[in-house]
């Protein structure tokens, strides 16, 4: 028994220091890249600048602020809190979604459902231009989400059916499945950009690029009620993904409402997707990036997973966004074609390294 | 004994074919139970409508007369444990993370020390304690199954702080087990008979089935042919009806087992 019981002890503590000292180091990552994303950028303001300006406006001193106060106040600070807000919501998004198929390859972005989302969100654009603003005016923001939310949906439940047989998830069929529906939004985008105007245009390459440029607080905080509930919700979630990556049966075996966790987890991802690609366009790979690098650091139990995914992407995407708005100054470089262009080499590197080869 | 698991009239259908077949069963608790039979008999779909996983066409399973399909998976959770024939990880969880899932969300008043002790006793007994530290995707197939088996004890375990009255369901647990660890996994299933817990195991070893089960269960083609004490369901005319080999068998009370092929 003292070899159990020393195991016990070194096995519990290794847990808990480890989960504790991890999630900690990452809010700590999260704060020192929110503060170098604040300072950095056409106008550069020092870190100590940085910190008074933002005191002054928590504390409700507004008066003193010079340009370079409203300028972290009024650009800098809704964009960097988009930031933290999506790239949070893409790799929880991410790391649910590998849950739920069981597999680490599985990403909105990969399979489809951001596709779906952008379709829908361009979908609304050209045609909710068209056709509902000689009714109601010009359209309120509010229905690009709301839009974009309904199209990931749609899109996963989808995928779902199609790979679902008998209760059983094919994974082979729901990443081909997502190729399919890739290519049939990619089809109908074209034919969007061949049918629209200049204005249009613009909008349809923001879209499939994915860019938080545009960031400001009323786009901010119509985007917060989206994704929050998600990242809130996702921690209870983490027993039944812990039980369904045995499979299905098993995790019945154990006691898991199977059905119920499944359907929440669609919901979630869909509604944290569909937020993101509205407020963002397309931004692929963080989704998978994200939770494979915590799951070499830290193992792969998603009561740790997923709340490090949240903060992890988060310092991502906010590190990968300051990047894209400084490295060709005073232009901006699309965010999405930055994250694809880290992400794509990294995905070709986990496939190569993978046990047993190319089996799904 | 009174019953603690009756199953009546059970049908099971699947791409138009009877996998199941009107199949009428009563399981007792301190009983070690075992399904024989060929392939594609119906064995594992028997185990998986009693367990609760498969819901039937025709017929129902009561516990203690209560219908499976109206108790709450939870609670279900906490009465029976279901050891799967194999299961893949695509994720790299521990050995004792693994065995833990067993404990996570069952069990009423265990602390989270209490729930890793119980993990931990589970490993030991299935003698994979040396493991816990190691990624389960590394494994091989048979300490893959120990592995499942530990997990299976300690969600036993869990659960009976709850539910005094449980059953062990076994899905061919020793398939990729070496000879000691088959012995030992359908020894500690016996013990747990003797502890009052009605065990239930497909099986195809006839010769270990005979020699540890305290019942036999017969199916061929989706039916039962015959049930009882395992001298009275493996008869020569039966095996040779039923597997299409022709066999001696013989009483050998000493002999823990035989190896004599017929």
């Amino acid at each position: 028994m003292t070899s159990v019981a020393l195991q016990q002890g070194r096995v519990r503590a290794g847990f808990r220091e480890s989960r504790a000292l991890l999630l900690s180091a990452l809010a700590v990552l999260v704060l020192l890249v929110s503060l170098v994303a604040l300072g950095l950028g056409a106008t550069g303001v020092p870190l100590s600048r940085t910190l008074s300006i933002v005191t002054d406006a928590v504390m409700g001193r507004t008066s003193a602020l010079g340009g370079d106060g409203l300028i972290i106040l009024q650009v800098r600070l809704p964009r960097l809190l988009l930031g933290l807000l999506i790239g949070a919501a893409l790799a929880s998004s991410g790391a649910l979604m590998q849950g739920l198929f069981r597999n680490p390859l599985a990403d909105p972005g990969l399979i489809g459902v951001s596709a779906g989302a952008a379709l829908a969100a361009a979908t609304t654009i050209v045609l909710g231009d068209a056709l509902l603003a000689p009714l109601i005016g010009p359209l309120p923001f509010t229905i690009l989400p709301i839009g974009a939310f309904t199209g990931g949906l749609l899109t996963t439940l989808a995928l779902y059916l199609v790979a679902t047989r008998n209760g059983r998830t094919s994974i082979a069929t729901m990443l081909l499945a997502g190729v399919a529906f890739g290519a049939l939004s990619g089809a109908v985008m074209g034919l969007f950009s061949y049918l629209s105007d200049d204005r249009q245009l613009r909008d349809l390459s923001f879209w499939s690029l994915g860019s938080l440029s545009g960031a400001t607080w009323a786009k901010t905080m119509t985007v917060l009620p989206f994704i929050l509930p998600t990242l809130l919700a996702t921690p209870f979630l983490a027993r039944g993904l812990n039980a369904l990556a045995l499979g299905e049966a098993e995790a019945f075996h154990l006691g898991v409402p199977v059905q119920r966790v499944k359907a929440l987890a669609i919901l979630l991802v869909a509604v944290a997707v569909g937020a993101s690609v509205a407020a963002a366009g397309m931004i692929v790979f963080v989704g998978i990036v994200v939770p494979h690098v915590l799951r070499l650091m830290a193992g792969a139990d998603h009561r740790m997973l997923l709340p490090a995914s949240a903060l992890l992407g988060a310092a991502l995407l906010v590190a990968a966004d300051t990047v894209a708005r400084t490295i060709v100054a005073p232009a901006e470089l699309p965010i999405g074609i930055l994250t694809a262009a880290i992400g794509a080499p990294f995905f070709l590197w986990l496939l190569l390294r993978r046990p047993g080869g190319m089996a799904l | 004994m009174s019953a603690l698991l009756e199953a009546t009239d059970l049908v099971y259908h699947s791409g138009g074919k009877a996998l199941v077949d009107g199949i009428d069963l009563t399981l007792a608790g301190g009983s070690f139970t075992i399904i024989i039979g060929p392939n594609g008999a119906g064995k594992s779909t028997l185990l998986r409508l009693l367990c609760g996983e498969l819901a039937p066409a025709r017929g129902a399973v009561r516990w203690n007369g209560e219908k499976l399909q109206a108790i709450p998976a939870w609670r279900l959770a906490h009465r029976r444990a279901v050891m799967p024939q194999a299961s893949d990880l695509n994720f790299p969880f521990t050995v004792f993370e693994v065995a833990s899932l067993g404990t996570q969300g069952i069990g009423r008043g265990l602390s989270r020390s209490d729930r890793q002790r119980l993990a931990l006793e589970a490993l030991e007994q299935a003698d994979v304690a040396h493991l816990a530290p190691r990624n389960y995707q590394t494994l091989s197939g048979g300490e893959r199954q120990r592995v499942h088996f530990a997990r299976v004890l300690a969600q036993l375990a869990a659960g009976r702080t709850l539910e005094a009255q449980q059953a062990l369901f076994l899905d061919e647990p020793i398939a990729s087990l070496d000879l000691k660890h088959q012995l030992a996994l359908l020894g500690t299933a016996r013990d747990f008979a003797r502890q009052g817990l009605a065990v239930i195991a497909v099986l195809h070893d006839l010769q270990l089935a005979a020699d540890l089960a305290d019942e036999l269960i017969l199916l061929h083609e989706g039916c039962l042919v015959t049930r009882g004490t395992p001298d009275s369901v493996l008869t020569p005319p039966t095996l040779a009806r039923v597997f299409g080999v022709t066999l001696h068998a013989s009483a050998l009370p000493t002999s823990p087992w035989m190896l004599v092929p017929a």
